[in-house]
């Protein structure tokens, strides 16, 4: 089972349900559960998107679009159903907060599915799962079965006109179907390639009907954001950045764990203080701010706050909350090149330049880390990766070209000190190294 | 068009005669096309259910999902070749799956990874000799902050060391045992 852990410095909205077996329905319910959704219904559509806006709650998948006006965006009138999408796809190396809220609050999941669908006018929510997370999946069918048997899903919900009904599905193992459009092609059936936009999904989505697609964390957030009101919600974050976020803070540091957090909280103190710093008293060599497609931040550049705009600012990106400590015995070459290894793996192979630019980059790097690069190797994954970079259909390819960059701009000095057959200076122990014959 | 009629109906026949799936799966799916609004969308957890009891994607399993879906049996091959967790030969009654991605990686996942092959005695993506485990390297299963972590099957086993992989592997031999006695 994955381990809690807590911290004084937490604000806990999203997992203050989290170990109090919230995931059977009695408990959900008296832990204030679904009063959120009744609150919903008799304000209206309107007020539920204003709401949202008011709340500044921004998508917690990565790119941090604003929720409430997302959701504005579907058209009030449509010939075709509209549709929710609950992204549970969680993949990005580095995140692995999702499986906490379908571990402990898969009603939170549901509650939230039935706001989005209230606020849209949809009758319809998918809540997709990877397949890995088999056993997440078989705790979300029993929550779903139980909001059913209660009248909280299905016609009539909660004694109303209002109908919403709510199916789950598993995925069968791909990072890409985690892109929007590439998961409504999984969702229909299809291999995982995503859709060239525009449209965007909240005109022409799931099946051709407008769909709102929103991260498992996001929708969880939704009820509580109601229940709390926007304005307080808004309080607990900084400027443009609302709430809270579930930091997953992961690799060297002494306490790893999914921690909830205000947005804005300094990632220094939250490596520092709250994960308890990095482990067995060494060094930080480096930070990876928000999962393993966010560029990395050298230890000079970490005394920001943890929210979009200034992870931004910093040269970074929020992304998923993901938090990845690396301390100074690691090698950042052989880091780059299991980053990339993992993209290379994931491309769908539609784009060009994100199928043939992962695959050259992990063998370059392959190469040069084995003890075989070129002086030469150095500005060649530079220049593959830039040339990646915005010339894909899905960020897919940006998110292998942005840390690579990364890696070697800010590491260009490791990436020499592997030059010349020399072995890796960090190498894991036991690691067999290869040297030039 | 006549010939190929005739072969359709051959098998057809074939698979009436010799049911793919266990009368509890086959009503499980009949029920699954039932949920969507679209029968199609049933396909990729169908695939993941029939490989979860027959134990790979054998022709006749993907001959028997592209009748249930009625998409052609190309189809549901182009869909199937795509997921990762799909296989297309036997791998063992417990598959390990080691994530090896970064925050596993920074933790040991290497170490377990190679102690799983000491142990086991195959290389990536072997099956012992007993067909009792395979053992793979995976990308990230979504369990970065109790890393290392592993999936065997779909269970998932964190914050492992090297040291922990022989206690791991006996619990499974004496399931199996256990199942067999009790069988």
């Amino acid at each position: 089972m994955p381990r809690l852990v807590s911290h004084p410095d937490e604000v806990k909205i999203v997992t203050r349900r989290f170990g109090q077996g919230a995931a059977q329905i009695d408990r959900y319910l008296e832990l204030g559960g679904y009063e959120a959704v009744k609150k919903c219904l008799a304000q209206g559509p309107e007020w539920i998107v204003e709401e949202m806006k008011a709340s500044g709650l921004r998508g917690r998948g990565g790119a941090g679009f604003s929720t409430g006006m997302k959701w504005s965006f579907v058209p009030k009138q449509s010939a075709k159903p509209k549709y929710i999408i609950v992204n549970g796809d969680e993949s990005e190396p580095g995140t692995c907060k999702d499986h906490l809220i379908f571990l402990h609050d898969p009603h939170s999941v549901i509650e939230g599915t039935i706001i989005a669908g209230l606020a849209v006018g949809a009758k319809m929510g998918f809540i997709y799962l990877r397949g890995e997370y088999r056993y997440l999946l078989e705790k979300m069918e029993r929550a779903v079965a139980e909001a059913y048997e209660r009248g909280f899903l299905g016609k009539n919900i909660f004694g109303t006109e209002a109908e919403f009904q709510i199916v789950t599905q598993s995925g069968a193992g791909a990072y890409e179907v985690g892109e929007e459009s590439a998961l409504m092609e999984s969702l229909e059936g299809k291999r995982g390639v995503p859709r060239i936009k525009p449209p965007f999904p909240a005109v022409v989505g799931l099946y051709g009907g407008p769909t709102v697609i929103n991260n498992a964390e996001t929708i969880a957030t939704v009820p509580h954001v109601i229940a709390m009101g926007a304005a307080a919600y808004a309080a607990v974050g900084t400027p443009r950045n609302g709430g809270t976020r579930l930091f997953g803070i992961s690799g060297h540091v002494e306490r790893p764990g999914v921690y909830e957090l205000p947005m804005g909280y300094n990632l220094k103190k939250m490596i520092y203080e709250v994960a308890g710093g990095v482990r067995g008293g060494r060094g930080l060599k480096a930070v990876v701010p928000g999962g393993s497609s966010t560029p990395v931040l050298l230890p000079e550049e970490i005394d920001i706050g943890m929210d979009f705009d200034q992870v931004g600012k910093a040269g970074s990106m929020l992304g998923s909350g993901g938090v990845v400590v690396i301390d100074d015995q690691t090698c950042i070459v052989e880091f780059a090149m299991r980053t990339i290894s993992f993209y290379a793996h994931e491309s769908c192979g539609w784009c060009i330049p994100c199928r043939e630019g992962t695959d050259w980059l992990k063998k370059t790097l392959t190469r040069f880390h084995a003890g075989f690069g070129q002086p030469s190797d150095i500005d060649n994954i530079r220049y593959l990766a830039e040339n990646m970079l915005g010339r894909t259909f899905c960020p897919l390819g940006d998110a292998a070209a942005m840390p690579t960059l990364g890696f070697v701009k800010k590491f260009r000095q490791e990436f020499e000190d592997h030059l010349h057959g020399k072995p890796c200076p960090y190498a894991r122990a036991g690691v067999p190294q290869l040297t030039v014959v | 068009m006549g010939a190929r009629v005739d072969r359709m109906s051959v098998e057809q026949k074939k698979s009436e005669s010799m049911p793919v799936f266990s009368p509890e799966l086959a009503a499980r799916l009949d029920a699954l096309v039932l949920k969507y609004p679209v029968k199609r969308s049933a396909l990729v957890p169908m695939l993941l259910y029939a490989q979860d009891e027959v134990g790979y994607l054998s022709d006749a399993v993907l001959a028997e999902v592209a009748r249930r879906i009625g998409i052609s049996e190309l189809d549901v091959r182009s869909v199937a070749t795509y997921y990762s967790m799909l296989r297309f030969k036997p791998a063992g009654k417990f598959n390990v799956q080691v994530c090896t991605n970064i925050s596993c990686m920074l933790r040991g996942g290497y170490e377990v990874y190679e102690r799983f092959q000491e142990e086991l005695g195959v290389a990536p993506k072997g099956v012992t000799p007993d067909g009792l485990f395979s053992l793979e390297e995976v990308e990230c299963i979504g369990a970065c902050c109790w890393a290392p972590a592993i999936q065997v099957n779909y269970d998932f086993h964190d914050e492992l060391t090297a040291e922990s992989v022989p206690g791991i592997l006996d619990r499974y031999r004496n399931l199996a045992q256990n199942k067999e006695k009790n069988a």
